[in-house]
């Protein structure tokens, strides 16, 4: 089935190349910020993927966990982001790297 | 009145929980008072239990008192009940009888001492303690009362612990103990493992099912703990050190109640030695006999008068294994019951004269004291008498019948048995002429006299006991076996039949007649018209008990002692070594493990994205495409 004249399978390498840019990212970069938005990434590559599979099997479905997905980040970006504010006050510039004192 | 025979145990137990709390205030001769008073209330219940048993129906003598569930455990339940049936209350009336007379002396015999309350505390906790292992309707509960009586004894021995040697004896005894609780207590395991119950009923309904090597160990280990309780060979040694307690002490645990514990439990359990292999009753009855000929040759000996006292207890005791052993119940418990009396009439009338001669209990320092203290001297008599088995006194129609049934059993049996209580009339007539008659020995400086009326009244109490109780069950006729036909109940129709007739018992009783009249004739040479010197008589090695207890010595010294040193040496090396290895195991994956909570976040990540490729991996190989 064609959505805008592609197959579902671009769609899906689509999310998979934006998946794996996200999680690279999440791994080689220190900034906490930066780190932020590769997981946001990601999520949205995820996202991509179900709106596609839910759009090509003709199934709601992929539509409505994607509203799921969307709450999920939206409280997530709250908690987090107060946290990198509250690293910043405390330790302008430090990289997640430097915030390691909570270890075993 | 058989639903408030819980009262029989509960007097001692008010009366040990009041002296506990208030006995130093009540002080000196109140506690005993309030002690005693417990005693005499608790024999008033006995009675009035007994009185009501015998209102029954024979078949209906045995009631099930059931106070509350002890151990509630799964399939495992123990009730605090008590078994109301003849067997227990003949023992219950008798210990609180006794107990109640010995408490009394007590009052007079304690005088002065600085732990007056305090003695009579345990003597109240010993006569709970007896009562429960005697009503208690399972093993578990006569266990408990069995461990009470043991911790009684062993606070009791040492009671003056201040002398080194005096808590060495309590030490000694409570240990000797253990080695027979050990068997009391895989005999219980045992019991529950094969019959699934504790309980006396349960047991002896399916004592029938049980296989006869299951019924013979049960019963071989039961014994194991009834040799040590009872003093048999070869756990008899503590008995002659708890001497070493006061005198009413030595009466009522050592002489009349607690010792004769474990030929209760024999007693008790019947059902299970008849459903036992032949060989295990004959084990019973050859460690009876030969432990009765053992300290009776022990007793001519010894120059303590209490250690004479405590070797012939030994004696007495191997005679009622020896009923058990030959299926005599109601003879073992007939002689329980008289020599519980003219026992404890000896060691009372022991303690007087301990008590008129300051202390010194070494029979060659007394002599003539018949004159200076007539009623201790005439009622001693007649526990002696009783003992040396003189018609008509009680120890006679007792002892005869325990010989007859052994004769029955095996003549070789009776043959020790008929030797002992030629030795034991020696030995007792040997006690008596060195204390009473002769010369006086005892130094100038002592004033011997007779007690006071506290301690003179239990004597003449005992003495009439010890006279009479051979009525109890006389063997003429039928009707006069009463305490056969009433322990029948408790029996389960276990007891031995004699096949004797009238003929031979009449020989075999003119036998132990011309017995005890050949051992006070042998006494009465040596010790009155001195034809052979005593030293001839008295062996040294029957001094030393044989030197049964320098070869304990040596063995538990030597081998024994580097045995359990092994056995300590596994439980901590191996036993608690597993225990810690797993602890110390716990510890080191711990330490490995928390290196990998290092706090950087990356690494968490990459540690997620692996677990989800390996998850990943792990789901297509699985998969069939």
């Amino acid at each position: 089935m064609d959505l805008a004249g592609l197959s579902v399978g671009w769609y899906l390498a689509l999310s998979v190349a934006l998946f794996a840019i996200g999680g690279i990212g999440l791994l080689v970069r220190r900034n906490p910020l930066v780190m932020f938005m590769c997981v946001e990434l990601m999520l949205n590559a995820v996202n991509v993927a179900f709106v596609a599979l839910g759009a090509g099997l003709n199934d709601v479905g992929g539509q409505l966990a994607v509203f799921f997905v969307l709450v999920v980040a939206a409280t997530e970006v709250v908690i987090g982001l107060a946290l990198v504010v509250a690293i910043n006050r405390r330790r302008s510039g430090a990289t997640a790297d430097d915030v390691s004192l909570l270890k075993g | 009145m058989l639903e408030a025979a819980w009262l029989i145990c509960a007097f001692p137990l008010a009366g040990f929980a009041l002296l506990l709390a208030f006995g130093r205030r009540l002080g000196e001769p109140r506690a005993g008072w309030l002690a005693t008073a417990a005693m005499a209330g608790s024999f008033v219940c006995s009675l009035a239990v007994f009185a009501s048993l015998m209102g029954r129906d024979p078949a209906e003598r045995r009631f099930v008192v059931t106070l509350f569930e002890w151990v509630p455990a799964g399939d495992f339940s123990v009730d605090a009940g008590l078994l109301v049936d003849p067997l227990s209350v003949t023992m219950a009336m008798f210990v609180t009888g006794v107990g109640a007379l010995i408490h009394l002396y007590a009052i007079g015999y304690m005088h002065g001492d600085g732990d007056f309350s305090k003695f009579f505390v345990y003597l109240n906790l010993f006569a709970f303690s007896m009562l429960v292992l005697v009503l208690g309707d399972n093993l578990a509960l006569t266990f408990l009362g069995w461990e009470g009586v043991g911790v009684c004894s062993y606070l009791l021995i040492s009671f003056w612990f201040t002398d080194e040697a005096n808590a060495s004896a309590g030490k000694k005894a409570f240990i000797t103990n253990r080695v027979g609780d050990w068997g009391f207590m895989l005999a219980m395991f045992w019991a529950f493992g094969a019959l699934g119950s504790v309980r006396y009923l349960d047991l002896f309904g399916q004592a029938d099912s049980l296989s006869s090597t299951t019924a013979t160990a049960i019963v071989i280990l039961l014994f194991v703990g009834a040799a040590g309780k009872s003093a048999q060979l070869p756990l008899y040694i503590w008995l002659p050190d708890a001497m070493a307690g006061p005198t009413p002490v030595s009466a009522l645990i050592h002489a009349a109640t607690m010792v004769t514990a474990g030929v209760y439990l024999m007693v008790r359990v019947n059902p299970l030695i008849a459903a036992a292999d032949a060989w295990a009753p004959d084990v019973i009855a050859w460690v009876g006999v030969a432990t009765a000929l053992f300290a009776a040759g022990a007793a001519i000996a010894q120059q303590d008068i209490k250690k004479v006292l405590a070797y012939s207890t030994i004696s007495q005791l191997g005679y009622m294994m020896l009923a058990v052993g030959t299926g005599a119940y109601v003879a073992a418990l007939f002689h329980m019951v008289t020599h519980a009396f003219f026992k404890a009439l000896l060691f009372l009338g022991s303690g007087s004269v301990i008590h008129a001669l300051d202390g010194d209990q070494d029979m060659r320092r007394y002599g003539a004291l018949r004159a200076v203290m007539p009623v201790t001297a005439g009622t001693f008599i007649v526990g002696w008498l009783a003992i040396a088995g003189v018609p008509p006194f009680s120890g006679f129609w007792s002892k005869d019948e325990i010989l007859a049934y052994a004769f029955d059993a095996s003549p070789a049996l009776w043959a020790v048995g008929i030797f002992t209580a030629a030795l034991t009339a020696f030995y007792m007539s040997r006690l008596v002429f060195m204390t009473f008659f002769g010369e006086a020995r005892y130094s100038s400086d002592a004033h011997p006299h007779e007690p006071s009326a506290l301690m003179t009244a239990p004597l003449v109490v005992l003495a009439g006991a010890a006279a009479v109780a051979g009525a109890l069950n006389l063997p003429f006729t039928k009707d006069l076996h009463f305490m056969g036909s009433w322990l029948e109940p408790s029996l389960f129709g276990n007891e031995a039949h004699l096949s004797l007739g009238a003929g031979a018992q009449w020989l075999l009783a003119l036998v132990s007649m011309a017995g005890a009249a050949l051992g006070i004739a042998g006494a009465v040479a040596v010790y009155l018209r001195h034809r052979l010197p005593a030293e001839r008589v008295e062996l040294a090695a029957a001094a030393r008990a044989f030197y049964v207890d320098e070869v304990w010595t040596r063995f538990v010294g030597g081998p024994g002692r580097r045995a359990f040193e092994g056995v300590a040496a596994f439980d901590a090396n191996v036993v608690d070594g597993a225990v810690n290895g797993v602890g110390r195991s716990v510890r080191a994956g711990g330490a490995l493990l928390r290196r990998v909570q290092s706090g950087f976040v990356r690494s968490y990540a990459l540690l997620m994205a692996a677990g989800a490729v390996a998850l990943l991996v792990w789901f297509l190989a699985r998969t069939n495409f």
